[in-house]
């Protein structure tokens, strides 16, 4: 974690803000074209390759879906689904995977000193050592993509192959992609390509067609071509994902009020200790209690 | 493939049928959605299942399995009658206007020559009417009514829209957008590719499936045009090069045909396998026949074949009867074999008709298995509880397992399907005391050689005369091995350039004619790795070595008219200026010749030409027709009487284990999926978790007669046997109007395997028929009969 290029960290304040030298470093994104997708399962099985990886090895379960879910042992998936739209079917493939959001819910929502951090270059990123495995995170998350790994009760998600983008290289998964579905570059030349490509699905019969980069979380560095931007819900998507209310009252609510309370508490107080001074009992008033140099003297007068 | 991959980026309609190359091809797909993109080519799939190649295709049309040939002479019909033909193309370089003899003809099913005793044809008749010289006659102008475009006019008219698509079951909204599609490809600027594989050649007419195509691609003009051809996807890594290698029972290398006991000597055998030209000054290249043949003998037997033991001809074996693959099971089924050395097959899993299979393998004397893998055929001798269920006691076959290496521990070239040479290099170290093929059956040699000489025996002289001069001869290297298959000139001990320099006197020796020139002088020509595409239309010359004679697209003289001219500006691939031949591609004639000299561009044809009526090459007829699956859920042929193609490869015995649609009303069809690749990757971890089990695919209509709900156990069973597997009910299949009934299709996907790291799963193949392709014998995997019931109590 020496790359000096994290610009956000979990379980920091604001108030501390991070480090800012590699400011030069260009936003990345990964950019998954569902319409050119044929579901081959490429990307799930170079990502465990890559990543050492190896869910237990299950049973059908009625899809070819295989493993069912993401889990500690599987960060890519690839999802299923049969859509039937006017009368006709499609087999609709989702490269099922962590978005990367650039406003982040899981590191909003982790408490834990830098166990989720933010590159420079947008990717999110975790830090399994420094993980309690409160989960926070896979609850926050509103693609539901952070999973706690039974054995060792930490939570874990796709890199974006941080490893292998700290040298150059693309992710494994992009690597490995038969088809051209996924590409890599950055965030600037994938808007500028799904724009294109976009406008020419529009033109080929998909007047449905966009960019899904959700506004909700900030947009993400991992965007999706869509057949139909309107039914993101046919792919498994969210329609409009949101850093859960929960975290953001926390986060930006009550964890600010509870500094800004004990910043209050203290201006107050340094504020009464200039304007007011110390609380002084006059003799007069019950609970007085002459100072010891009073009492001495009278001690000493009584001699 | 004709073409190969990346020139399936120029093509501008992809029609993917008889084959799911999305799935089983998931790489070279690549150029598929390239093509869609960059180059605005719409993909047309025509598939019993909505597969993973259909998700991302233009257009779908489902079609019943083992319907393929009336839907493609449909299409022809369809062509003619609304004229989408490249007449240009096909008044000059097929053989439309040539005209057929007076006695052939098709009567309600059977071509002339039936011989009903013997289920078979006497083919004298399939032939064209020759003049004097022996050349063909031919009508240009196509008004002889007995020529070649009016006799296949007149076939095929049958098959219009309501015919094709109550046999096949395609809608016709879909059948016509499909036809459509593929008809605008007839003019000179546009090229449709066909993409197929296993899906045309595992039904009891898959050689026809495939013609009808070839046929479809002729009327069009798109055939030796870039972004054309007639593509055929290898499944396995390779399988290209075993089959040039001569996979077939009765080929040699290079295809070269294996003699039989009638070729009693070298001047028979040469008479009967070189053709005489049937047009006037027509290339006929495989006049040069003996040359490729004495140069094998040459290489196979070394200074031992001479002219005056006619090379060594004695010494090859002769057959006298099929011994393919089916045949051979079946005779060890009835006892006549002894022996079997398994070599690079799962048998037991691969072969149709499991549970015979197994009776086959357990009265063998002996089996020695050549395999990376502890496959199901080494221990089929062990009992599996459901899966395998023998008693071993009562099994006397002794088992030997040889471990080899695979690819990534050894050295040497893999021939993909565009006909690409290339050589790779050994990744690691085989395990244990595993070793390459080539060493284990050296050293098989040596011994024998030994024990003949120690203890005699009969016709030692073939395997003492056998040239086997490496430089360690029990471990030949790759290297060694690719220099002998390329070939050298015998005088001047140089490696011979190109398979133009061999001899019919022995001065010359190749073990593989068609690999001339891929280790010449300059080197191993299938190590180079230069991209570079000069024309950007994906001709890399300086990529490996594309047999024969680096030749990225065949028949590509056809790409010009008759005067050299290239038929579409854009797609030049050779073209005659100023006197010259130019091009980015090896011309697939003699380039010294001018165009009108080299007019005939399918120049291994003694005519010259591209054939719509195939004479007696086929042994079904010299044109495709519709016979349904040997096991057919309907039960009739619409169009006549023959249900069945009259000539299929069906052994005695095998009819009584054929099932009938009143019992098992449901077809079958077999595939793999994108995750596994065979038997191979059910061992591998990855690919294990990514597809842990098989299924059986069925509709939603089908499932909810039966009372099956998504993941239910099911028992799936046919006139062989049954197996216990678990149900996916789909969309993605759906019930067809056939013949005036609805006809439910389930998929078997093939990768069943109980001794791998999958779940435990039964083989389809227990289900499958041995009935064979008439010209092939390949069984038919792709359209079987079945019963299906929800499986209690598991």
């Amino acid at each position: 974690m020496a790359s000096q290029d994290i610009i956000r960290r979990s379980g920091t304040s604001g108030m501390t803000p991070a480090a800012k030298g590699r400011n030069s470093s260009e936003q990345v994104a990964k950019l998954f074209d569902a319409t050119k997708c044929n579901g081959c399962k490429a990307c799930q099985v170079s990502c465990s390759e890559w990543n050492d990886l190896r869910e237990e090895v299950g049973t059908f379960q009625g899809s070819y879906q295989n493993p069912m879910s993401l889990s500690g042992q599987c960060w890519t998936l690839m999802e299923f689904h049969e859509v039937m739209e006017s009368n006709k079917l499609r087999w609709q493939f989702t490269h099922s995977a962590c978005m990367h959001c650039a406003d982040p819910a899981c590191l909003k929502a982790c408490s834990t000193s830098g166990a989720i951090i933010q590159h420079a270059n947008g990717v999110v990123d975790f830090d399994s050592d420094k993980c309690i495995g409160c989960g926070y995170c896979a609850s926050a998350c509103p693609f539901d993509v952070p999973k706690i790994d039974p054995k060792d009760n930490k939570a874990y998600k796709c890199t974006m192959c941080s490893d292998r983008l700290a040298v150059g290289l693309e992710p494994s998964c992009v690597k490995s992609c038969t088809t051209g579905a996924l590409r890599f570059g950055s965030r600037e030349d994938m808007l500028f390509y799904s724009e294109k490509r976009v406008a020419e699905l529009k033109e080929k019969g998909f007047p449905k067609a966009g960019l899904y980069n959700p506004e909700g979380v900030g947009g993400t560095a991992m965007m999706m071509i869509l057949h139909d931007i309107t039914q993101p819900d046919s792919y498994n998507m969210p329609v409009d994902p949101q850093i859960p209310l929960s975290v953001t009252l926390w986060q930006d609510w009550v964890k600010p009020l509870g500094a800004a309370g004990l910043i209050a508490t203290a201006a107050v107080a340094c504020l009464h200790k200039i304007t007011v001074g110390r609380n002084i009992v006059e003799e007069d008033q019950p609970g007085y209690q002459p100072p010891e140099e009073e009492v001495k003297d009278k001690e000493e007068d009584d001699q | 493939m004709t073409n190969h991959w990346i020139d399936i980026k120029n093509s501008n309609v992809i029609i993917i049928m008889g084959g799911n190359a999305a799935e089983a091809h998931p790489v070279g797909f690549g150029w598929v959605t390239e093509a869609m993109q960059h180059n605005n080519a719409k993909l047309i799939v025509v598939d019993p299942r909505f597969t993973r190649s259909a998700a991302v295709a233009d257009y779908y049309a489902p079609l019943r399995s083992g319907t393929d040939i009336a839907f493609l002479l449909g299409v022809i019909r369809y062509l003619i009658e609304t004229k989408q033909v490249n007449y240009d193309y096909v008044k000059a370089y097929t053989n439309a206007g040539y005209i057929v003899r007076e006695d052939f003809s098709f009567n309600e099913g059977l071509f002339s020559g039936f011989n009903e005793e013997t289920d078979s044809y006497d083919k004298e008749s399939w032939y064209y009417e020759l003049d004097e010289e022996g050349h063909a006659k031919i009508d240009p102008s196509f008004e002889n009514p007995r020529c070649v475009w009016n006799l296949m006019k007149q076939h095929v008219d049958r098959y219009d829209f309501e015919t094709v698509s109550n046999i096949t079951g395609t809608p016709i909204a879909d059948y016509e957008v499909v036809c459509q599609q593929i008809g605008s490809t007839h003019t000179h600027d546009r090229a449709a590719t066909f993409m197929y594989a296993l899906g045309w050649t595992h039904h009891t007419k898959g050689s026809q499936n495939i013609r009808s195509m070839a046929m479809v691609q002729l009327l069009l003009g798109n055939i030796g045009v870039l972004g054309g051809g007639v593509n055929a996807l290898r499944g396995h890594s390779n399988v290209q090069g075993a089959t040039d290698m001569g996979l077939l029972c009765q080929s040699l290398p290079g295809y070269l045909k294996l003699p039989s006991d009638k070729d009693t000597d070298l001047k028979t055998y040469l008479k009967h396998n070189t053709p005489l030209a049937l047009r006037p000054d027509q290339t006929n290249y495989w006049q040069n026949y003996p040359k490729f043949f004495i140069s094998q003998m040459k290489s196979y037997w070394g200074d031992n074949a001479t002219a005056a033991n006619d090379f060594g001809y004695d010494w090859v074996p002769k057959w006298d009867k099929q011994y393919d693959f089916t045949k051979h099971l079946d005779m060890a089924y009835h006892g006549e074999v002894n022996g079997y050395i398994i070599q690079g097959v799962n048998a037991i899993n691969s072969m149709p008709n499991r549970n015979k299979v197994l009776k086959a393998l357990s009265n063998l004397k002996y089996m020695v298995v050549l395999d990376a893998l502890a496959t199901e055929t080494a221990t089929f001798w062990q009992n599996a509880d459901g899966f395998n269920e023998v008693n071993p006691a009562e099994i006397m076959t002794e088992v030997f397992r040889l471990p080899t290496t695979c690819f990534a521990e050894e050295e040497g070239s893999i021939v993909n399907s565009g006909r690409w040479m290339q050589w790779h290099w050994k990744g690691a170290n085989p395990p244990g005391e595993a070793k390459p093929d080539a060493e284990i059956l050296s050293g098989v040699l040596m011994e024998m050689r030994k024990l003949y000489k120690q203890e005699g025996g009969k016709l030692p002289e073939p395997l003492n005369a056998i040239s086997w001069d490496y430089h360690n001869p029990l471990s030949p290297h790759a290297e060694e091995v690719a220099r002998e298959l390329n070939g050298k000139d015998l005088l001047t001990n140089r490696q011979i350039s190109s398979f133009a320099e061999l001899k019919d006197d022995g001065s010359t020796a190749s073990a593989c004619w068609i690999y001339a020139g891929s280790w010449t002088e300059e080197g191993n020509l299938m190590a180079r790795r230069d991209n570079h595409d000069p024309s950007g239309k994906g001709v890399t010359p300086g990529w490996a070595f594309a047999w024969p004679a680096n030749r990225r697209v065949l028949y590509n003289r056809a790409s010009c008219d008759l005067n050299g001219k290239p038929w579409d500006p854009k797609r030049t691939i050779v073209e005659w200026v100023d006197g010259k031949w130019h091009g980015i591609d090896v011309g697939d004639f003699n380039m010294k010749l001018t165009p009108q000299q080299s007019a005939g561009p399918f120049i291994m044809q003694p005519e010259g030409v591209g054939r719509f009526f195939a004479l007696k090459l086929l042994a079904e007829g010299p044109f495709p027709e519709h016979y349904e699956p040997m096991e057919s859920p309907i039960g009739v042929n619409p169009l006549h009487k023959v249900t069945s193609n009259p000539a299929v490869r069906m052994l005695p015995g095998v009819k009584e284990t054929l099932g009938s649609h009143k019992d098992f009303p449901y077809v079958a069809t077999t595939y793999c999926v994108t995750e596994h690749f065979n038997f191979w990757s059910t061992h591998a971890r990855l690919a294990a978790i990514s597809m842990p089990e098989t299924f059986v695919e069925m509709d939603e209509v089908l499932a909810a007669e039966k009372g099956i709900a998504n993941g239910d156990w099911v028992t799936v069973s046919s006139k062989r046997g049954s197996i216990q597997t678990k149900a996916l009910v789909t969309k993605r299949l759906q019930p067809l109007k056939v013949n005036g009934q609805l006809v439910h299709t389930v998929g078997l996907p093939r990768h069943g395997s109980h001794n791998a790291l999958t779940r435990k799963s039964y083989s389809c193949n227990v289900l499958t028929t041995e009935v064979g392709d008439a010209n092939t014998q390949v069984p038919e995997f792709k359209a079987f009969l079945v019963n299906i019931t929800k499986a209690e109590g598991i």
